[in-house]
């Protein structure tokens, strides 16, 4: 769990070195060997799974090195989720010939209105709806609205000392209240369907195969800027601070810090990753969802990070593949394993892989440097 | 609203609490008591559930001249299947999760996973009912707008029933004494003699009972699927923590309190909208008193 308490400058350059390689390594594999190597599906699926691991990235950061189980990342997703898909939603119902049919609606008198909203008798766009109209707004709303809640949300809690396995019922609580709202509030929401049926963004169709590659390359973009960003934070004094945080709370208290602030703002990092996550989900599986915001998906998306290693940026990218791809392989072939599996992979990574797949490789690294010399 | 209905509505937020408390008394035990947290305890009450079902089979198929008196061996079972898969569970992997609790909530998660789709594969991908028994079926007519039915009232004396055995059994009997002492002070409980590895398993296993028995009376209110215990585990933990992990009776009030909310707010809203508002209070009063609403103030080591 600690990190190695005797650092000497050799050893210090041998893991940054270590550190910059797999990081080039992952690039070199999302960036050209996977949009090589795949097919427009099997690529889109990858993008899937990738939009998932802004959320496993963040849960490294806030359990990994902040000690804070969050089991409500899929709240934060779906606040992006929900954002991208609103303003999508304006943009095919402002479209001419979006599925809400001209004709039809200007019969109705509900014009740019979207569908599920007709269906569901709400006659007027609601006024929260309103600015997302605009892409700047949308955007802004996303990199911004979710990292504000959970920096409130977390500060509060935190300055309380609710901590540990409560602040971890919190965030489930939590993660329960978006999905029943979503999916109680149908008119607003699309309820329990989702938002769905996009067409465009910006003009650019979205069913292109060339609009497909770059929202991939998009994604893949701002993944790896996380990556980094996490790693940045983490080899800052801010992540030192964290750590100790970690490991002992209330010493750090008495050397005069505010562990509530950095808890906070780590937890706030992990919501903006997951809600940029949300976003690009939105954007190329084409849906909005309560069944990617409630409690079976926000605990599942801790299994991604702890799969890969729970200390481990990278880590946490290669276990959200790897965990997306397995779901993939049960539910094309056999669905009804796949609770056996995924259930089954929480006992044992837990009882036998603390420090999951990254935490398997060092110490197969620590051996074979011990068997040179 | 008049009185009648108020009445009714009360009665309707009684039975909820029921289920609720006998849910949280287990997860109160094993939470408060030993840190842990159990995310399978949901599924423990579906198989508590199953078990009354499966009686109710037997019953009414090799018995059926003894069919009146399935539910009280049902009960029985329940807590006894369910009690020897917590010894089971405690022994095979809870144990060593002791010094992780987060952890601990994961693993249990993964077992919650496996649960639900064995119950799906091998008793029923649909939701099962039983047989309410003929002494259980009416309802008692207090005035002429009131009418409670017997089956609810009977969870709710068996509620009551439970609550108070657990408090005797934990304040009254050396097994109880074991426990809380193991409880208090471990190094000192093994010092003194106490097997405390054998007073962990026995607790947890306690715990998981009592969700065996939740189960049971779940069956009179409603039907039992794969996805039963899912639905009421956040409840539960809210329940919990609300009350104050610390105190039974902090349970059971929170159990009453969050059972009449859900009860009364439903009437003034729909009931998704209801659970999440009462959600959501709780965790403003959490801020309020991070260590729930009947905690007494306590300096912890």
């Amino acid at each position: 769990m600690t990190t190695p308490a005797t650092s000497t400058p050799a050893t210090n350059i041998r893991s940054n070195l270590w550190g910059v390689g797999s990081y080039l390594l992952l690039a070199l594999l999302l960036l050209v060997v996977f949009p090589l190597a795949m097919d427009v599906f099997r690529l889109g699926l990858a993008a899937k799974y990738m939009s998932l691991a802004f959320c496993a990235v963040g849960i490294v950061l806030v359990w990994g090195y902040g000690g804070i189980l969050s089991l409500g990342q899929g709240v934060f997703f779906g606040l992006g989720s929900y954002f991208m898909a609103m303003f999508l939603k304006l943009e095919a119902a402002a479209n001419a010939d979006s599925s809400s049919g001209t004709a039809l609606s200007a019969f109705f008198g509900t014009a740019g209105l979207p569908d599920f909203m007709a269906w569901n008798s709400v006659e007027v766009l609601p006024w929260w709806w309103e600015p997302f109209h605009h892409v700047s707004f949308t955007i802004l709303a996303i990199l911004i609205g979710p990292p504000l809640v959970a920096f409130i949300l977390g500060y509060v809690n935190f300055r309380k000392r609710v901590g540990g396995v409560y602040f971890s019922i919190v965030t489930l609580a939590l993660s329960a209240i978006m999905a029943i709202v979503i999916i109680g509030q149908q008119g607003y929401t699309g309820g329990v369907n989702g938002i769905t049926d996009f067409k465009t963004f910006l003009g650019m169709d979205l069913d292109n195969e060339r609009a497909k590659f770059v929202m991939y390359f998009i994604t893949a973009g701002l993944l790896l800027l996380c990556v980094a960003a996490g790693a940045f934070i983490l080899r800052s004094r801010l992540g030192r601070v964290l750590v100790a945080i970690r490991d002992r709370e209330d010493r750090v208290r008495f050397s005069g810090y505010d562990p509530a602030m950095f808890k906070a703002f780590i937890f706030a990092v992990a919501a903006m990753f997951s809600a940029i996550g949300g976003a690009m989900f939105t954007i190329q599986v084409g849906l909005a969802s309560p069944s990617l915001v409630g409690i079976v998906p926000s605990v599942e998306m801790v299994i991604y990070a702890a799969v890969g290693g729970r200390l481990s940026l990278i880590g946490a990218v290669y276990g959200a593949l790897l965990v997306g791809w397995a779901k993939t392989f049960f539910s094309e072939n056999f669905v009804e394993y796949w609770f056996y599996f995924i259930g089954v992979l929480f006992v044992v990574v837990v009882m036998f892989l603390p420090t999951g797949l990254a935490g398997l490789l060092d110490k197969v690294r620590t051996r074979m440097r011990r068997a040179e010399g | 609203m008049n009185l009648d209905m108020m009445a009714m509505q009360a009665f309707t937020g009684l039975s909820i609490f029921t289920i609720l408390t006998l849910m949280a008394l287990g997860l109160a035990i094993v939470f408060g008591l030993m840190g842990v947290i159990n995310m399978a305890h949901g599924e423990l009450m579906a198989m508590g559930a199953y078990t009354t079902y499966f009686t109710s089979l037997f019953f009414a198929k090799f018995l059926p001249g003894l069919f009146g008196i399935y539910f009280l061996v049902g009960i029985v079972l329940a807590f006894f299947v369910t009690f020897a898969f917590g010894w089971i569970l405690e022994r095979g992997l809870i144990r060593f999760l002791y010094k992780r609790p987060l952890d601990t909530m994961l693993a249990t998660w993964g077992l919650s996973l496996i649960l639900q789709q064995l119950y799906r594969q091998f008793i029923n991908a649909k939701e099962v009912e039983v047989t309410t028994v003929s002494w259980l079926k009416g309802a008692w007519q207090v005035t002429e707008g009131v009418s409670l039915p017997l089956s609810r009232l009977f969870i709710i004396g068996l509620a009551v029933v439970t609550a108070i055995a657990v408090y005797m059994f934990l304040y009254r009997t050396r097994w109880g004494l074991r426990i809380r002492a193991v409880t208090q002070n471990r190094p000192m409980a093994g010092a003194a003699g106490i097997n405390t590895e054998r007073v962990d398993a026995f607790t947890f296993a306690l715990g998981c009972g009592l969700a065996g028995i939740a189960g049971s009376s779940f069956t009179m209110l409603a039907s039992t699927g794969p996805t039963t215990g899912q639905a009421y585990i956040v409840d539960t933990f809210i329940v919990v923590v609300f009350g104050g992990v610390e105190s039974l009776l902090g349970t059971i009030a929170s159990a009453f309190m969050i059972g009449q909310m859900q009860s009364w707010f439903e009437y003034s809203m729909s009931g998704s909208m209801a659970r999440a508002s009462i959600l959501l209070l709780v965790i403003v009063v959490l801020y309020f008193r991070p260590n729930g609403l009947f905690a007494t103030k306590v300096r912890r080591a």
